[in-house]
């Protein structure tokens, strides 16, 4: 349980970079700590101690295998994060390339 | 062979052959992408006549059964908003040809555009969960980057902000997959629903449905989440701020809420009732704040954009009252609000494109030298604000009788008065753009921009006269799928060999 408590407070950890700080590149790494502690959860939900990996090499052995759902589920989440960083990085460059800086408070061309 | 998989696997084919076809003859592009989306709205009348005879049409992804591998559930619901989809991305594609004229790598554009079109398809017509997340997600990062198609500065601002609040609720969302997969050990939303009902409502189970409702929220721009919608809708181009404000917002949050409130989650107004005030009460602040806010904007697109954040909170509503009425006065807006507000961003497009400026204070008389444009803004206003034979009438008038029939009397005369608000700031803009002595002389609007915009004043008074057959065979079966509640995991498992 006090695993599973930890991946949802590193989610906050992340939730709190993005909050309070002020510069982009620190968000989109607050961005990087939630994707890791979904994706760890996924893995620890699917987790069973001493069992094996959800490998069926003959069909009648007793099997005692892991959960390899969250595993598959885990794989197309770190391809959809790939996707999101990569965007927001190219987004946070173009950004210091029109601004000339990082700091969030100083892009404020839109008002609010 | 099934029509279903055509909804998002032609979108997707079309997205990547795009590149291709803008190598060999560029004007291909656009002819393509037009006419696939025509293509998507004859497959999604189809779709609604095979709902007629059939509840509920499973497709299995590669003909594994319901519990192991991933279905599409095609019910009456979803057709609606399968339909609404493809008429807005069909003007939105009409609108962009010579509105892009002035942008450079057009191909992106349409390919991006598709991605859009495909994603909300997806999660339309899904019936699994992780499933859902994977579509809304490939529709939010193609729109994030369309908003910042102009790449400019103040494009790649709102850009930033829609990307940093879209993904913490897409994020959020994903994190309440998680914990409910521990729950349940299933993704699919039939067997999800049925896992629950073994569960029962723990505290648990609320937690999950507390964080959905947050990411469904931000995706749907509701007031304490909305400040990414009046940054993102002026800084995105006008095709696509129509597509966003029209539909993607119901999309990505009101379908995905409504569809896991009612049908998975299975709750009803009579068990809880103080679930279902929360939602009126969201939707009451936002129809207050954002209408009050739009009063005060001085920006063609910006005020358009608050009062999108004001309407669909109206939609919320209609949910939250939970009666037959009320969900078929939802449902009915996600349609009035999406022709009227789509037409509304096209003429703002067609506005910017004559003026090359979207400023109400610059902005005068055009409405001599553009009557098209202005007398489709007009349309689409008093369609907004709820004009007699018009389609947003009907949907206010069943949200209030909703009202009425829960004993929410007060909730109807508000919501009544509330509405004084849209046609305020609609007047607004018509008093300063339409109105008024001509400053200076301006371009025409194009001809393929003025059939979109008529087609879409079209649909809005052809469904607005004739409500009786749009209520009987595609709104009210739509609401009736909602309300069917936990029923709906039955006949997806018993629909699942009904070959179509």
């Amino acid at each position: 349980m006090i695993i599973f408590a930890s991946c949802i407070i590193l989610f906050l950890i992340g939730l709190y970079a993005i909050v309070t700080k002020r510069n982009l590149i620190k968000i989109a790494i607050g961005f990087a700590f939630i994707e890791y502690a979904v994706n760890l959860l996924f893995a620890l939900i699917g987790f069973k101690h001493g069992a094996l990996a959800p490998i069926i090499t003959q069909v009648n052995t007793p099997h005692n295998f892991v959960d390899p759902i969250p595993q598959a589920l885990v794989l197309t989440a770190i391809v959809i994060a790939l996707g999101t960083t990569a965007l927001m990085l190219t987004v946070i460059l173009r950004i210091y390339n029109r601004y000339k800086t990082f700091d969030i408070a100083e892009i404020k061309k839109l008002k609010g | 062979m099934s029509f279903i998989p055509l909804f998002f696997a032609l979108p997707l084919i079309t997205a990547f052959l795009i590149p291709i076809l803008g190598k060999i003859f560029k004007p291909l592009i656009w002819i393509v992408s037009t006419l696939v989306s025509f293509v998507l709205f004859i497959i999604s009348l189809y779709g609604i006549a095979v709902t007629q005879e059939i509840p509920m049409v499973v497709y299995k992804m590669g003909n594994w059964p319901p519990p192991l591998g991933i279905v599409m559930a095609f019910d009456s619901f979803s057709a609606v908003t399968v339909f609404v989809i493809s008429i807005i991305s069909f003007t939105s594609c009409l609108f962009s040809y010579r509105f892009l004229s002035r942008y450079t790598g057009q191909w992106k554009f349409y390919t991006l555009l598709m991605l859009v079109i495909a994603g909300m398809m997806g999660i339309s017509i899904t019936g699994d969960l992780f499933n859902m997340f994977v579509f809304l997600e490939i529709a939010a990062i193609a729109s994030y980057a369309l908003v910042a198609f102009g790449i400019d500065a103040k494009e790649l601002e709102a850009a930033f902000k829609y990307m940093v609040m879209g993904e913490i609720g897409g994020l959020t969302f994903l994190l309440s997959i998680a914990l409910l997969y521990a729950k349940t050990s299933t993704l699919n939303l039939a067997d999800i629903s049925y896992s629950l009902q073994v569960v029962g409502h723990t505290p648990f189970f609320w937690m999950i449905l507390g964080m959905m409702l947050f990411a469904f929220s931000i995706k749907a721009g509701l007031v304490p989440f909305h400040s990414w919608v009046p940054d993102a809708y002026p800084a995105a181009p006008a095709p696509i701020s129509s597509l966003l404000a029209g539909i993607c917002t119901k999309v990505f949050g009101i379908y995905t809420m409504a569809r896991i409130i009612f049908n998975v989650f299975g709750l009803t107004r009579a068990h809880d009732p103080m679930f279902f005030n929360i939602l009126i009460g969201m939707g009451l602040l936002s129809i207050a704040f954002a209408g009050l806010t739009a009063l005060n904007q001085t920006d063609y697109k910006r005020l358009l954009a608050f009062s999108s954040i004001s309407q669909v909170g109206y939609i919320l509503i209609g949910f939250g009252i939970g009666n037959f009425y009320g969900i078929v006065g939802a449902i009915f807006y996600i349609l009035a609000h999406g022709f009227a507000k789509g037409l509304l961003f096209l003429t703002s497009g067609s506005v910017v494109y004559a003026t090359s400026t979207s400023d109400l204070k610059k902005l005068a008389g055009l409405g001599e030298r553009m009557p098209t444009t202005a007398w489709s803004f007009r349309f689409g206003g008093l369609s907004l604000v709820g004009i007699p034979p018009l389609v947003g009438f009907f949907a206010k008038l069943f949200i209030i009788l909703g009202a009425i029939k829960a004993g929410f009397l007060w909730l109807a005369v508000l919501a009544i008065l509330l509405s004084i608000l849209t046609l305020a700031y609609l007047l607004k803009i018509e008093n300063s753009v339409f109105m008024k002595k001509r400053k200076s002389d301006t371009k025409r609007a194009p001809f393929t921009m003025r059939i979109g915009m008529v087609f879409l004043v079209v649909l809005i008074v052809i469904i607005g006269i004739g409500f009786q057959p749009v209520m009987d065979f595609i709104v009210g079966p739509a609401a009736h799928a909602l309300l069917r509640g936990v029923e709906y995991a039955n006949l997806v498992f018993s629909h699942v060999l009904v070959n179509f």
